[in-house]
């Protein structure tokens, strides 16, 4: 590389990090929250006896899982404002990821209740538990080491994805390099320098991922 | 302390048991078209141990989890000490199946200890956050139980690093805690490996000698004939026979508990 590529490698990467602190993280981070509380209630909702109340579940998940990301998107930022709903880009953003991630991660968190022996449940009530308790106390904190891998899976898929966002004009990483790429003209050079802060972001996210796995991994044999 | 006199068979059965613990009478229960319990009736008083034999799939470990609310009856009541009275011609309330599950506490086949809690949290689970006793007390109560178990030095361990051994006793230790008036055991050494089913043993004896009223599912006939003070047989849903150890261990009456006993003691 010559220093005049140098120079804008390094002159870009501040608004591109920029992008991803102000823009990127924070997105990921607040969806994936609530993301994860929707994922819980519709995995419970799953998980119910009554008939009405698991087929809401369903139904929901299968929309989500069988729609494009980027259609949902549009839809809420470019569809609603025709019917007199306008919502800004980030809260757009925002809650296009969440509903989309609860679709994906309500069934990660049913797998991994399901995944608790049933001795676990009994033991429970054996003890006084209501199902609630039994719930929250017991079976949750086994699901969680267990659904550790697969919703790390999908919080990386998720801070790769929030780059579609820079569709609907909200200001992340991708948008900054977009943006000082159809300035300089250096393409290649700015859509790398995108992907590796990307990596970068998912190699931290993997060894908090590793971290997380250990603790949890303290109370099963090896 | 026996209510009745064991040598008469008949006798657990007397409704009028003045000190019965626990009466069931008619008890039935079916999976889909499987009816697993036909008509149960049994007495236990207190200070009394039932042990319950047959068959694997007879009903027996169906009876057991029916007396902790584990499983519905579908018809039939369940009495405890004049305190709990449960008719399931109609479904119990929620109230009620807690006020079932607070006189009995269960130790479980395969243990079913909380493997994300130390043995200490494992003990102080029932009675600290669901009956909501003093701290001090039960913490106090644990650790003399633990140590009653010689455990008190593991009270920090997880159960993957205990024995089976060791990890019943933590669940025996754990339905103590409960304060119990019922202990329930459901086959509690069959997945024990050999040399480790004495321990075990010997501590439900040590219970059963200081009083406690239990019913135990189990396959250790010796042991049966040691320490219940009535065995029943179960096969296809019903109590075929029941009354002393030692007459319905060596003197069956009815030809199928002969056929069971007979198979157990000579297996091949």
């Amino acid at each position: 590389m010559n220093q005049s590529a140098w120079d804008l490698f390094w002159t870009s990467l501040g608004p591109i990090v920029h992008g991803a602190i102000a823009g990127t993280i924070p997105l990921a981070l607040a969806s994936f929250a609530i993301g994860l509380t929707l994922a819980l209630g519709l995995a419970l909702m799953r998980l119910s006896r009554r008939r009405w109340v698991s087929s809401i579940a369903r139904v929901y998940i299968s929309i989500v899982r069988g729609t494009p990301l980027l259609v949902q998107l549009f839809v809420i930022f470019y569809g609603l404002p025709s019917l007199g709903i306008l919502i800004d880009p980030w809260p757009s953003a925002v809650v296009a990821f969440s509903l989309n991630v609860g679709g994906y991660a309500a069934e990660v968190i049913r797998a991994a209740i399901l995944s608790v022996p049933k001795g676990q449940w009994e033991a429970a009530y054996m003890i006084g538990m209501s199902h609630r308790r039994a719930l929250t106390r017991i079976i949750l904190p086994q699901a969680a080491r267990v659904s550790v891998p697969p919703l790390s899976n999908t919080f990386i898929s998720l801070v790769k994805d929030t780059s579609l966002a820079s569709l609907i004009l909200v200001t992340e990483l991708f948008r900054e390099a977009q943006q000082v790429a159809a300035f300089s003209q250096e393409f290649m050079l700015l859509y790398l320098e995108a992907a590796l802060v990307y990596w970068v972001i998912c190699l931290g996210l993997s060894s908090v991922q590793s971290v997380l796995e250990k603790r949890l991994d303290r109370y099963v044999a090896h | 302390m026996s209510p009745t006199d064991p040598t008469d068979p008949t006798a657990p059965d007397a409704a009028a048991a003045p000190d019965a613990l626990l009466r069931v009478r008619g008890l039935r229960k079916s999976f889909g078209p499987n009816q697993v319990l036909q008509s149960i009736d049994l007495t236990v008083g207190r200070g009394q141990v039932l042990a319950l034999i047959g068959p694997s799939g007879s009903g027996k470990t169906t009876i057991l989890r029916c007396l902790n609310g584990l499983e519905l009856a579908d018809g039939g009541t369940i009495d405890v000490a004049d305190e709990v009275s449960l008719d399931f011609g109609t479904p119990p309330t929620k109230k009620q199946l807690a006020a079932l599950r607070d006189r009995s506490a269960m130790v479980f086949q395969h243990y079913n200890l909380f493997p994300h809690k130390t043995v200490l949290e494992n003990v102080l689970e029932g009675p600290l956050i669901v009956q909501r006793r003093p701290k001090a007390e039960v913490e106090a109560e644990a650790l003399a139980l633990l140590d009653r178990v010689g455990l008190s030095a593991k009270k920090d361990s997880y159960p993957f690093e205990l024995s089976g051994g060791q990890q019943q006793r933590v669940g025996i230790v754990r339905a103590l805690a409960l304060r119990p008036q019922l202990l329930l055991f459901d086959e509690p050494t069959s997945s024990l490996d050999p040399e480790l089913v004495g321990d075990v043993l010997r501590l439900i004896k040590e219970l059963a000698v200081e009083g406690w009223s239990m019913v135990i599912v189990t396959h250790e006939l010796e042991f049966a004939r040691e320490v219940a003070t009535e065995v029943a047989f179960v096969d296809g849903g019903r109590i075929v026979e029941h009354g002393d150890p030692k007459q319905v261990l060596h003197h069956p009456q009815e030809e199928r508990t002969r056929q069971f006993l007979h198979r157990l003691l000579f297996p091949f």
